[in-house]
């Protein structure tokens, strides 16, 4: 018996999301005595075997032309016979884009309850029950998998990558692939910017900063931190920023380390895309923003007279 | 054309959150329910629009649900749409909410389903793909923007860092994000309207939930905002570094 990761790759490179998923696959297989082996679709430019320093023992690697594009539907059928020929128990998936298209597929397929969003590791003292997060991170639920073959989604960022020795074996897996009804027609990627779902650290301003030619400030304390860049939600409906960066209940649902609000009120909706980051820092000039109270750390004052000192203490702290 | 949109009850989005009963069941008590935003705003008004662009288009609405889920699914009538569907269960298993959609939608072979990306209460985002998978259709998630030309419809979907966009034939499972519509405000005559249109009531499908809430919990309160003044932004990359370890 094995616990099954997915492993989720784009253009050949593999998502730090799944590195996340390998770790906390690897441990579940650790709780329970089985093996942890892994599951890449399409090809990859990477060392596959490379992946076994996050404990996985065993990687299937079906690599055919057709899933170089994602289709939910192929994807679903190739993923559940590896599952079904290595007596796959548990089958962990990233709560990422792809993932949230493929494991739902999946648990019809398999009849294997899905828990998506977990954001810890299994109870299995007493049954198999999951901890996810629910009223969009206000709260948490405790789930129950009710089925002999189980399905996670790990939401990103929340369960922390582990490396240590350890090669995979790979193999090559004889999955008979279907024809896609999808055909690809075009990927539009910002290209050497740290996409917003999978980075460490976000930096996100807000009306505060009174118009898109404001934005140096906010652009160069990102880059001083290495981080992604984001946006709350009047200042992507008014085009200064791409729709892309706007974070809140109806953008992007981020979970970073670190988050850090510039001239942003924080409005519930706001609140809800971006309540799980780890540790939240905000910057207003108004010390009734509502924001400071979900926040860790604030700094009551000036974005313009603020960002750039934050700017220059970060590099002066990182020597650079 | 034939579309099928999924509504959702959910709690507003400013309700208090509690539970009761030891903790496993969510605290009505003065709770507001709305229409899950995403349903609402992209996927119903999405399929509103496909059905002012060609009239002949036919709009389900359908909700899983006991009596009290009816002046939602009237108020989503009062958007548009031609008649609702409510099947008479109370589940929070996706897998049995998805089975009594797909039951449903074998009957009625619809070229389009549409879901929300996701509903604000239980962040599943599920019960699109497993509606796709029960009735063996493609399924897009997440889409951004979605155009329908004869049989062939062209979506653009959120990936990392960018979208992808495709072009996949009817019938299909879609769940909308922003983008795909803008919000619209229900008018006095949808509202008039809405309280002729038919709502018809199914029995389930037979189906066993996969998962089952065991409880809940609210995650630990916030020690408070540490404030730094503004003049000593170094001390604040010096909390992040030392005391938060965040940087």
């Amino acid at each position: 018996m094995s616990v099954l990761v997915f492993i989720d790759q784009s253009e050949g490179h593999v998502k730090k999301a799944s590195l996340e998923a390998l770790t906390y696959g690897a441990k579940i297989a650790g709780m329970v005595g089985w093996t942890a082996e892994g599951i890449v679709l399409g090809s990859v430019g990477e060392d596959l075997a490379a992946l076994g320093k996050y404990g996985v023992k065993k990687i299937h690697h079906v690599d055919n032309e057709v899933l170089n594009h994602f289709d939910a539907q192929v994807y679903t059928n190739v993923i559940g016979q590896v599952a079904e020929t290595t007596g796959a128990k548990v089958i962990v998936f990233s709560n990422n884009l792809d993932g949230k298209a493929i494991a739902p597929r999946l648990s019809v397929r398999l009849k294997a309850g899905l828990v998506s969003g977990a954001v810890a590791l299994p109870e299995i003292n007493n049954g198999f029950v999951v901890k996810k997060n629910v009223f969009s991170g206000k709260a948490f639920a405790n789930v129950s998998v009710n089925t002999d073959v189980k399905i996670i989604s790990l939401n990103p960022n929340s369960y922390k990558t582990e490396a240590g020795d350890g090669t995979a074996e790979v193999v090559s897996s004889n999955a008979t692939v279907p024809s896609s009804k999808v055909k690809v027609t075009a990927i539009n990627k910002v290209s050497g910017e740290v996409p917003l779902t999978e980075a460490e650290i976000v930096v996100s301003a807000g009306r505060g900063l009174k118009g898109p030619e404001n934005w140096g400030i906010v652009e160069e304390l990102a880059h001083s931190l290495h981080a992604a860049l984001a946006c709350s939600r009047p200042v992507a409906d008014a085009h200064w920023r791409p729709h892309n960066e706007h974070v809140g209940q109806t953008g992007i649902a981020i979970a970073p380390n670190l988050y850090i609000a510039i001239g942003i009120s924080g409005a519930i909706q706001h609140l809800a895309g971006v309540n799980r980051s780890k540790v939240i820092v905000v910057i207003n000039k108004d010390p009734e923003a509502p924001f400071f109270k979900a926040a860790d750390y604030g700094i009551v004052g000036d974005a313009f007279d603020v960002v750039p000192k934050f700017t220059d203490a970060v590099k002066k702290l990182k020597g650079t | 054309m034939k579309i099928l949109v999924c509504i959702s009850k959910t709690p507003d989005t400013t309700a208090k959150i509690a539970f009761t009963d030891n903790n496993t069941k969510f605290d009505t008590n003065g709770v507001q329910w709305i229409i899950n935003p995403y349903d609402e705003w992209y996927s119903l008004v999405r399929a509103i629009e496909l059905k002012e662009a060609d009239a002949s288009t036919v709009i389900h609405l359908i909700t899983v649900g006991s009596t009290d889920v009816e002046p939602i699914i009237r108020k989503a009538l009062a958007l548009g749409g031609d008649e609702a569907i409510r099947v008479n269960a109370d589940s929070h298993d996706s897998f049995y909410i998805a089975s009594q959609i797909a039951g449903v939608a074998k009957q009625n072979n619809y070229d389009l389903i549409f879901t929300g990306k996701e509903t604000i209460d239980y962040n599943g985002s599920s019960i699109g793909g497993m509606v796709a998978e029960l009735v063996d259709v493609p399924f897009i998630s997440l889409a951004t923007k979605f155009d329908v030309s004869g049989n062939k419809a062209t979506v653009t979907r959120e990936i990392e860092g960018g979208e992808e966009v495709c072009e996949v034939e009817l019938p299909l499972v879609v769940s909308c994000a922003k983008g795909v519509a803008e919000q619209r405000i229900p008018n006095m005559r949808g509202i008039m309207a809405a309280r002729s249109k038919p709502l018809k009531v199914v029995e389930p499908v037979p189906a066993d939930p996969l998962t089952g809430v065991q409880s809940f919990g609210l995650p630990p309160a916030k020690a408070g905002v540490k404030l730094v003044a503004p003049d000593n932004v170094e001390e604040l990359v010096r909390l992040l570094r030392e005391e938060a370890k965040a940087i």
